[in-house]
């Protein structure tokens, strides 16, 4: 019981890493088109996230492990429930990865329009669609005793597609930051003054989740049981201000820092009202799979606890020194060799 | 409904996996010789040597994307697919795969991007281990999945408790020595696949007299890679032939179609199975105690035949006993190949041996040939089940799945895994064939689009 609640926080922790990691980096793939007007500008963006983009995506794959061995019974609801959705995510992924790897492998083909356009869709899908998926769980899935009744059709409606905006307008901020932050002159210029206007429409998004998460969810019943819990919404609300006023001063570094704060309290925001449930039900709460009902045995979790405490700081000490390795901007004479030649 | 669902589900478990599998085995090998080369340079500070770490890890690198994102797919497709086996084995199952995430996959993750864009911000030491942190990450990686893959084969430390199997004993997860040979067995296949790729493709600009002292220098190292590789690879496999005949009777009677339980059972070289008949359609050339040898390491032991085990328990005989035969086969004549390179090596006598260079790059797909037929072995020697003796396959299926659902996903991956497969074996075999002329000696760096100028293409 103890360890199922270690392992709910466990849970947030990592899908709050996940987000703020790979949110920059799928922030600056959507923003690829946009901000990136010349080849050299392109070159640039890529280059930002080159180092980190793979390590960042395995806090999911981390955060789906942990969901496979710390609670079963939802790794597997919540896999085969929204399987369109995750087949679209992979795909995403899949596409996105790949069109990193070989763009540098072909340039000056007509491919490179091929895995330019493959970077920043498949940015976008695993973007939205996670925001999606969140958005419905806080909603509850439509699952009873019987299974599940649900369709992807089910999964966009107007409060999955508004979690799935607001996921995105996150992740574009963010990822519009970490350009200004990496890169230099015209291009970080432009990057900063993206991240202002698509400011407005993160926070657009964020009122308009906590206007209608009262309604359409019971997240808030946590936050009325023990009014204290309402600090995280707060700070969320604080953090999403201090991006702004930071990006309006110009500071890029301090933006981007209150964004990854954004990032994981919004994420808290969410979890906290949906504990103890992972996957609650809309139509029957005694079918909601909860951290109670659908945790692995005590030994399990202890096991992984061990497993937990000893790699995951492991893990933050090396990912961090290797972010402090590439912390300067990037010159464009960089971003433009392969240092394989 | 159900069947359909089970059917095309196996199937987009067979495609993903197995097309996964096409790039792990190099990324497995090839990681350890490119550490292997840059230390060398470390060492010495021989240009040659650089030249060989940032020719070969090019190669690595373009192998190494694939083998990546189509692994999310496999750690998506248990929950996707296979809820049933999600829920009923999670408790026990999970724990390798999120260790394998957690302590490797991390690992090898983020320090390949330290190693690919570290060249200029790291010490030359500390860009050597970053490499080698990287091999190690991928082993460990492959460790674990492993052990997930053993722990069905050979189900340890669980009890049955409300209604799943519960993890009782760690420790003989952690240590199931079935798991343990099939990391062996799959990571020697790796070293042997990245030395033949390593043998062939020098072999094809040795031939054309291109880079020699480069390339006789890459073929030296990775012909002894290869050939200790292969033996051992050998020795492992005899390993798992006798935990297979010990834990697993039913595959060990499919792969060599053996229909009567015998004391003493002979080792037929060749037979082909009569399954509606229960028996071989013709045997012939029969080794006295084969058999009883192969399996137990004793000449009078009993081998269990297929008539003994029910019908609806047994695997399906003709492809698993024609991969383990063609297996066998394919494998001993890559040891007797990588024994030839390294004779020819040793002696100086490659370039007076152009067709055995041409055949060297024939050789290139074989191993890969030689893994997917292991690798049917080991699964579809397994069915019925899905964990061996505890959970039926068609049990294991998402019961939410409809099979349009499935079809459509499948038909996705196919085309989807297909282009991107030739795009990555296109983009493979331009890079080995243009050679390392771009990767000057001087260490300067020069823009790839003029490469490609150099080439004939736009830049």
């Amino acid at each position: 019981m103890t360890f199922a609640v270690v392992w709910f926080v466990l849970w947030g922790v990592l899908w709050a890493a996940y987000f703020m990691l790979d949110g920059f980096d799928l922030g600056a793939g959507m923003l690829y088109h946009v901000l990136g007007k010349s080849e050299s500008d392109r070159a640039l963006i890529r280059r930002s996230i080159g180092p980190m983009w793979d390590g960042n995506e395995v806090w999911l794959l981390t955060a789906g492990g942990a969901t496979f061995a710390a609670f079963p019974a939802v790794y597997a609801s919540m896999f085969s429930y929204l399987y369109t959705a995750l087949l679209i995510i992979l795909f995403g992924l899949i596409f996105r990865g790949v069109s990193i790897e070989f763009r540098a492998k072909m340039t000056g083909t007509g491919w490179g329009k091929v895995w330019d356009a493959g970077f920043a869709l498949g940015s976008l899908a695993p973007a939205l669609l996670f925001g999606v998926a969140f958005g419905n769980i806080f909603r509850g899935l439509p699952m009873d005793a019987a299974g599940y009744h649900g369709t992807l059709l089910f999964l966009l409606n107007p409060y999955g597609l508004l979690i799935g905006a607001l996921f995105v307008a996150l992740f574009l901020v963010h990822g519009a930051l970490w350009v200004a932050l990496k890169t230099g002159g015209d291009l970080a210029g432009r990057s900063l003054a993206a991240a202002r206007k698509l400011w407005l429409v993160e926070v657009g998004a964020a009122i308009l989740f906590l206007a209608a998460t009262p309604f359409e969810t019971k997240l808030f019943d946590n936050y009325s049981a023990a009014p204290v819990l309402f600090l995280v919404p707060g700070l969320a609300v604080a953090a999403l201000i201090a991006v702004g006023v930071q990006a309006r001063r110009g500071r890029a570094g301090r933006a981007f820092a209150a964004s990854c704060a954004a990032i994981v309290l919004v994420t808290a925001t969410g979890l906290v009202g949906l504990y103890p449930n992972l996957l609650p039900s809309r139509l029957d709460p005694a079918s909601s799979l909860t951290l109670f009902n659908a945790s692995s045995s005590p030994y399990t979790l202890k096991i992984m606890t061990v497993v937990a405490l000893i790699f995951v700081p492991i893990v933050i000490a090396y990912q961090v020194w290797v972010y402090r390795i590439f912390r300067t901007k990037i010159a464009v004479k960089d971003a433009e060799t392969d240092s394989f030649y | 409904m159900t069947e359909a669902v089970v059917g095309l589900s196996r199937l987009q478990f067979a495609l993903t996996v197995m097309f996964h599998f096409i790039f792990v085995p190099l990324t497995l090998g090839l990681v350890w010789l490119v550490a292997w080369w840059e230390w060398k340079y470390v060492r010495s500070g021989n240009e040659k040597f650089l030249r060989m770490a940032k020719f070969w890890g090019k190669l690595f690198l373009i192998n190494f994307v694939l083998g990546v994102v189509t692994g999310i797919t496999m750690e998506f497709q248990f929950g996707m697919n296979w809820a049933e086996y999600a829920k009923y084995v999670g408790d026990i199952f999970g724990a390798p795969l999120a260790i394998e995430a957690t302590a490797a996959f991390f690992l090898e993750s983020t320090f390949i991007g330290l190693w690919i864009f570290g060249w200029k911000k790291l010490s030359k030491k500390m860009h050597a281990a970053a490499i080698t942190i990287v091999a190690f990450g991928t082993a460990l990686s492959a460790l674990w999945i492993c052990l997930a893959n053993g722990w069905m084969q050979n189900p340890v430390g669980y009890t049955l408790r409300a209604g799943r199997a519960e993890m009782t004993d760690f420790a003989a997860v952690a240590f199931n020595g079935t798991g343990w040979l099939i990391f062996a067995h799959t990571m020697l296949a790796g070293f042997v696949t990245a030395g033949f790729f390593v043998l062939g493709v020098s072999a094809y600009h040795l031939r054309r007299k291109n880079e020699v002292p480069f390339f006789k220098a890459s073929f030296r190292t990775a012909a002894v890679f290869t050939l200790v590789s292969a033996v051992l690879l050998v020795g492992t496999g005899d390993r798992q032939g006798v935990r297979v005949a010990k834990h697993q009777p039913a595959k060990f009677a499919a792969m060599e179609s053996q229909w009567e339980t015998e004391t003493g059972a002979p080792y037929t070289v060749f037979s082909w199975p009569d399954r509606a008949n229960e028996r071989n359609a013709f045997e012939f050339l029969k080794i006295p105690k084969g058999l009883s040898l192969m399996g137990f390491h004793d000449g009078s032991a009993v081998i269990k035949g297929l008539r003994d085990i029910p019908r609806d328990e047994r695997p399906p005989v003709l492809p698993v006993f024609l991969s383990f035969k063609l297996m066998v086969a394919f494998g001993f004549l890559m040891l007797l190949a990588a024994f030839l390179a390294w004779l020819k090596g040793k002696r100086g006598r490659l370039e007076s041996s152009p067709r055995f260079l041409r055949l060297l790059v024939w050789l290139i797909p074989l191993p890969y040939v030689v893994i997917q037929l292991g690798w049917i072995v080991t699964e579809l020697g397994r069915q019925p089940w899905i964990v061996y003796g505890l959970m039926k396959t068609s049990d294991g299926v998402s019961a939410v799945l409809a099979p349009s659902q499935v079809l459509l996903s499948l038909v996705l991956f196919t085309l989807v895994y297909g282009a991107l497969g030739a795009v990555d074996i296109y983009l493979l075999a331009r890079y080995s064939r243009r050679g390392p002329a771009g990767a000057r000696p001087d260490g300067g760096h020069i823009k790839a689009s003029r490469i490609l100028e150099a080439e004939g293409g736009r830049p």
